[in-house]
């Protein structure tokens, strides 16, 4: 965990609700897709946690959905704005134990840490196969992305308006040693029963802390409680007591 | 260099700046982003007779200048925390530490007491009557003077280390219940614990949290904090520790003018880790703005003249 001061270089919208949030800063205490950013937003007491969807050297990517007073608040903010951002939260995906044929799975706004996750899968030289999940046609977000890096995702809508229509889990049959998951709880409990092999699935909770202090954001896991902000937010599949 | 050094039961102080209990785990998080030994002590994580997984989740939500949390006492019981806990905390921290204790009943108050008495890094025993987000136990002991007095009793029959009382603010009389904690033989009170709340999702129209209610914390609970430690202070020969909303030099000035030998910091260290390390620093240069020589010069100093 690191603690440092970040400058807004661009709050952009990509969709009705969901935006993009480029920083610039010290993001050196990033060691793992898949770990998350706490946010200190102006006037609110608790920090907002956001998945790391990217990062290089001085900079970081996030990807936001607003969602409730906090996210919100965030949409407004322009370039130039400086935020307080805790660092390096939480464990992230392990990479290593992933076999030949990872499957990459997000839906909606958890597509954002797969994105990371499908780069160091490339820099290791594995293709991990992509499926993003959304609502509707006008709620696809970052889908081009992936198919930028050579990972051309298979889409699926709610409504069918485009891609493949129902959940992710529709388009699940592809041949895959892995899984790895970020997204609606109901959608990762979806993708654990479905796929028979290991998996790694990104959760969610309001937290208090985002470092492992208050217990706010418990998990029941075949271990004990966990906690998602320090022991997870990656858990393996196996360990989720659901 | 200002003498911060203060004293709480006759255990001496390096300062009056404490991490309070439930915001600062068994200090090794903490230790991770500075030399936690620079505190005056920490309060460690409530401690109950079995493990308890607390409540469902959600158990946190934002509020004005606070939040709410309803966590319900998670923590894997006294066994495991001398078992597990204590020896990483003592790798990160080398003073007396205060041990937070709850319980459903008075047997359990005192059970949990007797173990962590044997410990010797346990320099305090804080019995915590006032956790709201429990049901049956916590708080009811600490919402009426006779059953308040009776915990002290049991627990002060099990232990020689000091027994500090953590008082609750949802009582209609608060000095009543520390008299009847001091009387009991209590060494000492801390308060306030969180103020019962509740906020409700508009989208959804039901309860934010999971258990309902919670408790508040954060700056917007200072001034009634301060107005409680002031009323309790005035009333009990025993030392008070004030918390309720710390989150700077300032606030803990306040503090020990209304009455308080030390100043316990909870919500501001969630919010930022440093917290507790940054009041710290900032204490010298606010006593001598205010034109402090030391914290003995600042307890109780409002109540002079």
């Amino acid at each position: 965990m690191k603690q440092g001061l970040f400058t807004i270089l661009e709050n952009a919208p990509l969709t009705g609700r969901v935006s993009l949030l480029r920083l610039e800063g010290d993001s050196s205490g990033i060691t793992a897709p898949g770990q998350f950013a706490d946010v200190q937003l102006p006037g609110l007491f608790l920090r907002r946690p956001f998945s790391v969807c990217d990062w290089e050297e001085g900079s970081l990517t996030l990807l936001y959905e607003a969602v409730g007073k906090g996210t919100e608040l965030l949409r407004t903010l322009p370039a130039g704005t400086e935020l307080d951002l805790l660092t390096g939260l939480g464990n992230g995906f392990t990479l290593e134990d992933s076999g030949d044929a990872p499957l990459l799975i997000g839906g909606g706004t958890g597509v954002s840490p797969l994105y990371g996750l499908a780069k160091a899968f490339l820099e290791r030289g594995l293709r991990p196969r992509v499926i993003l999940g959304f609502r509707r046609r006008e709620e696809m977000v970052f889908w081009e992305r992936f198919a930028a890096l050579g990972l051309p995702p298979t889409v699926t809508t709610e409504d069918g308006s485009f891609g493949i229509r129902g959940f992710v889990t529709a388009a699940m049959a592809l041949p895959h040693s892995s899984v790895y998951a970020c997204g609606p709880e109901a959608m990762l409990r979806a993708v654990a029963k479905t796929s028979d092999k290991p998996g790694q699935l990104s959760f969610d909770r309001r937290m208090g802390c985002g470092f492992g202090a208050c217990m706010g954001c418990t998990i029941a896991t075949t271990q004990g409680p966990k906690r998602v902000c320090k022991d997870g937010p990656v858990f393996r599949k196996e360990e989720i007591l659901w | 260099m200002v003498n911060l050094s203060t004293t709480l039961c006759g255990i001496a102080l390096d300062n009056p700046v404490i991490p309070a209990s439930g915001t600062f785990g068994y200090g090794y998080e903490f230790a991770e982003l500075y030399d936690i030994n620079c505190l005056g002590t920490f309060s460690f994580k409530g401690t109950t007779r079995e493990p308890r997984f607390g409540n469902p989740t959600p158990r946190i939500a934002e509020a004005s200048a606070g939040m709410l949390n309803a966590v319900g006492l998670q923590n894997p019981g006294v066994d495991a925390v001398i078992r597990e806990e204590l020896p990483k905390l003592k790798a990160v921290f080398h003073k007396p530490v205060i041990a937070n204790v709850s319980g459903f009943s008075v047997e359990e108050y005192a059970q949990v007491c007797a173990k962590l008495d044997r410990e010797e890094q346990v320099g305090w025993l804080e019995v915590n009557i006032s956790c709201p987000n429990v049901h049956g136990g916590g708080m009811s002991f600490g919402t009426d003077p006779a059953a308040a007095a009776e915990v002290v009793r049991a627990v002060k029959a099990v232990t020689t280390k000091p027994v500090l009382v953590k008082l609750s603010p949802n009582v209609t009389d608060i000095v009543a219940i520390a008299r009847a904690c001091e009387a009991a033989g209590a060494d000492g009170l801390s308060l306030i614990n969180t103020l019962m709340a509740m906020r409700i999702d508009l989208k959804t129209r039901r309860p934010v949290l999971a258990n309902v209610t919670g408790g508040l914390s954060g700056p917007a609970l200072f001034p009634l904090a301060l107005r409680m430690v002031w009323q309790v202070s005035r009333a009990v020969k025993i030392p008070v520790v004030g918390l309720g909303g710390v989150s700077s030099a300032e606030d803990v000035l306040e503090m020990l003018l209304a009455g308080a030998c030390a100043v316990q910091v909870g919500a501001a260290n969630l919010r930022d880790p440093y917290a507790c390390k940054r009041i710290l620093d900032a204490l010298p240069a606010a006593l001598d703005r205010y034109g402090f020589d030391t914290i003995q010069d600042c307890i109780g100093g409002a109540h002079h003249g």
